[in-house]
């Protein structure tokens, strides 16, 4: 069974058609990429998995473990072990990093029936993973993202990933914006959670992250479409050619 | 047309005025005085109206057409009863049924020499003297028909005396409970705090009720903090919906001295909280910090008078307000900075959570300055919980329920982080998270993301 499946994902936002039949199979142990140029529709990809309910899903399926993600609560997905890093992290004031994560933790370990972790267990496990992410100890008590510069909250997404220990994670332009020296800070951590067990799609524009981040694919989304597949060469034929390239044979394929 | 007649509009009041002046014949003359003084004014003034501009947003019609009696509950409480009210670590608990103390529910605990803490109704009958330059001193009744009643009822209370240089760690409980089964009942307590030079205390007041008929509580508390003396006082109101609170909290400060007020408004119908310092000696600090959060129909009517009269002096306001429902809530929040209170720096902030479309809050600064060199700011928000924060807490596995609960504790953290005693935190938190399940557990109604703003800076 694989990790991921989707089949003809057509969805919209108020009646404007993003993706417009996507279909990608993604199984455990391996780490996908997909890159496209602005309004391909990437990040709504990444939101809709994440089961944001601003979009409509008009057409399609998408199964996760076999079991229908769509039909799955924001919650539910992530107990069922996806976990999406948002390519713009949201403040969550009043609430201390080291607070929201253990909730976020034991929420998910009482949906798959483990017993909940309490502070002491917790905290020594927090502060490893943010080591891992050379984030310094003032950040377990700051409110979630409040404050952080657009580096630091990339990295807190990492963290929680590191925590939450995701079966399928989605990463949605995680690099954007990030120094070199930041990039190879959260590529490290990534590269760190690559298990046989576990998949991970990374989505991006640029090539420069996959550098550090080698994918097992590469699809080029298109226009709301899968224009084109292949290893992790096809990345680099990309960054060479420009996403012109790929997209008259997004024309010709439909 | 005929009118209505002084004796209708005062009610049963003239009645129950005239019991306690037989009641009351033996007492000193100044206290006789001072009563007739204040049933005087409240029979010219009655209570107020919405054509009062300090009660624009509240209507007291439920008192003002009701009629209240104040005799004993036929309910008796027994020490079990009070048990889920205690307050942990408190120095001592004085409890009042229906605004009269109750010494065989009350703990005095062992409190350091010289301190006194007791009903003020004791104090009267055996300490007439040394309550004659305070009571009644502070608290204007002229201003409203409420502290002219208060005041001309005074009877018991709270009392308690801090001599210079005392320290109080732990807090010292009021328990004022309201019994009223059947018929509806009210109760007029009139507490005096007075903490001389140099001392440092923290009182809990805490309203609670018991049985099915309205309750209509009127309360007066006058607190005098004398040089450098450091006070917090905690007002809790968790009594149920049958309730009318209407309290004065009157703050007097002398030099030096750092007074916090602290206000937690859960319970009740119909609410109104006046919390009215006096920052009468230089380099006086005030903190005015205070919680709200309604549902249903209640009423909660924040009312501050912040007057600042000498130099080097400064106040700061912080209210959050949650409400659901059609709940109503004010913030009115006045600040007066006379001529020489110069270098005064006076601020307010209301921030406040709409979580249902029929939900009303009104908020008023009012700012009267008579000084030329002073800094005054006030702020307000309104708005609804975030739903990126919601969206964000779900998508980490946190269920809907409970993260609206997260980032509605988060808000009322705002103003429980204010609170120096950690006893007294911790143990609100407890009691605001019990009290929030029902109002959070269903989604935002609306769009969701509408807020409204606005900030000066005078």
């Amino acid at each position: 069974m694989s990790m991921l499946e989707i089949k003809n994902l057509h969805a919209s936002v108020n009646n404007h058609e993003i993706l417009r039949g996507i279909d990608l199979t993604v199984n455990a142990g391996e780490v996908h990429s997909i890159m496209g140029p602005n309004g391909s529709g990437k990040s709504t990809l990444a939101q809709v998995l994440a089961r944001r309910e601003t979009y409509e899903i008009a057409q399609g399926e998408v199964l996760l473990n076999g079991k229908d993600l769509l039909a799955m609560k924001p919650e539910e997905a992530a107990g069922e072990g996806l976990f999406v890093a948002f390519q713009y992290p949201v403040e969550v004031p009043g609430i201390s990093n080291a607070y929201f994560l253990r909730a976020a933790l034991n929420a998910i370990r009482k949906y798959r029936g483990q017993e909940e972790l309490d502070a002491m267990d917790f905290l020594p496990l927090l502060k490893e993973k943010m080591r891992l992410l050379d984030m310094d100890e003032r950040f377990l008590n700051r409110p979630v993202n409040e404050g952080f510069s657009g580096g630091e909250k990339k990295r807190n997404e990492i963290v929680q990933m590191a925590v939450l220990e995701p079966r399928l994670a989605i990463l949605d332009e995680t690099d954007s914006g990030l120094d070199i020296d930041a990039l190879k800070i959260v590529a490290n951590g990534v590269n760190s959670l690559r298990s046989p067990d576990r998949a991970m799609v990374v989505v991006t524009h640029y090539q420069r992250l996959l550098n550090h981040i080698v994918p097992d694919y590469v699809h080029v989304l298109v226009d709301g479409r899968i224009a084109k597949s292949g290893g992790p060469e096809l990345a680099l034929e990309l960054e060479e050619k420009g996403y012109a390239w790929a997209e008259p044979e997004a024309a010709i394929s439909k | 047309m005929s009118s209505i007649t002084t004796s209708e509009r005062l009610g049963n009041y003239l009645e129950i005025f005239g019991e306690l002046e037989k009641r009351s014949a033996k007492q000193p003359k100044w206290l006789r005085e001072l009563r007739d003084a204040a049933f005087a004014r409240f029979c010219e003034t009655g209570f107020p109206t919405t054509k009062d501009e300090d009660w624009r947003f509240t209507n007291v019609n439920a008192i003002s057409h009701a009629s209240f009696s104040m005799t004993h509950p036929q309910q008796r409480l027994a020490p079990a009863d009070l048990e889920q009210f205690r307050l942990p670590h408190a120095a001592c608990r004085l409890v009042f049924v229906n605004g009269s103390f109750a010494p065989g529910l009350s703990d005095t605990g062992a409190l350091p020499k010289g301190v006194r803490v007791g009903s003020l109704a004791n104090e009267i009958a055996n300490n007439p003297a040394a309550l004659e330059s305070h009571l009644g001193h502070y608290i204007k009744f002229g201003r409203d028909g409420f502290s002219a009643l208060n005041t001309a009822l005074i009877e018991d209370g709270a009392y308690v005396h801090l001599p210079r240089r005392t320290v109080l760690e732990a807090p010292i409980h009021f328990l004022f409970a309201s019994v009223a089964s059947g018929n509806p009942a009210m109760a007029h307590p009139h507490n005096l705090i007075i903490a001389e030079d140099e001392t440092q205390a923290s009182i809990v007041e805490d309203y609670v009720s018991f049985g099915n008929a309205p309750f209509f509580s009127n309360v007066v508390t006058e607190l005098v903090a004398d040089e450098n003396a450091v006070l917090s006082h905690y007002l809790i109101e968790r009594e149920d919906l049958h309730a009318y609170n209407i309290s004065t909290l009157r703050l007097q400060q002398a030099r030096a001295s750092n007074v916090t007020s602290h206000s937690v408004l859960l319970g009740g119908a119909l609410v109104r909280n006046n919390v009215h310092p006096v920052l009468a000696g230089e380099g006086g600090e005030c903190l005015i910090n205070g919680l709200f959060i309604g549902n249903g129909r209640q009423h909660m009517d924040n009312y501050m008078l912040v007057e600042h009269a000498s130099p080097h002096c400064s106040s700061r306001q912080f209210y959050n307000g949650i409400l659901d429902g059609t709940s109503h809530g004010v913030f009115h929040g006045r600040i007066i900075v006379h001529k020489d209170a110069q270098k005064t720096d006076a601020k307010q902030t209301n921030r406040n959570l709409l979580l249902s479309d029929n939900a009303q809050i009104d908020t008023k600064p009012q700012l009267e300055i008579y000084a030329d060199d002073v800094k005054c700011t006030h702020g307000a928000t309104i708005g609804q919980i975030e739903e990126n924060a919601l969206f964000y807490m779900r998508s980490r596995g946190i269920d809907e329920a409970s993260a609206r609960r997260l980032l509605l504790m988060a808000f009322a953290n705002e103003s429980l982080n204010r609170m120096k005693s950690d006893s007294v935190r911790e143990y609100l938190s407890g009691v605001i998270q019990k009290w929030l399940p029902d109002t959070v557990a269903k989604p935002t109604p609306g769009d969701g993301s509408a807020e409204r703003r606005w900030e000066e800076v005078g």
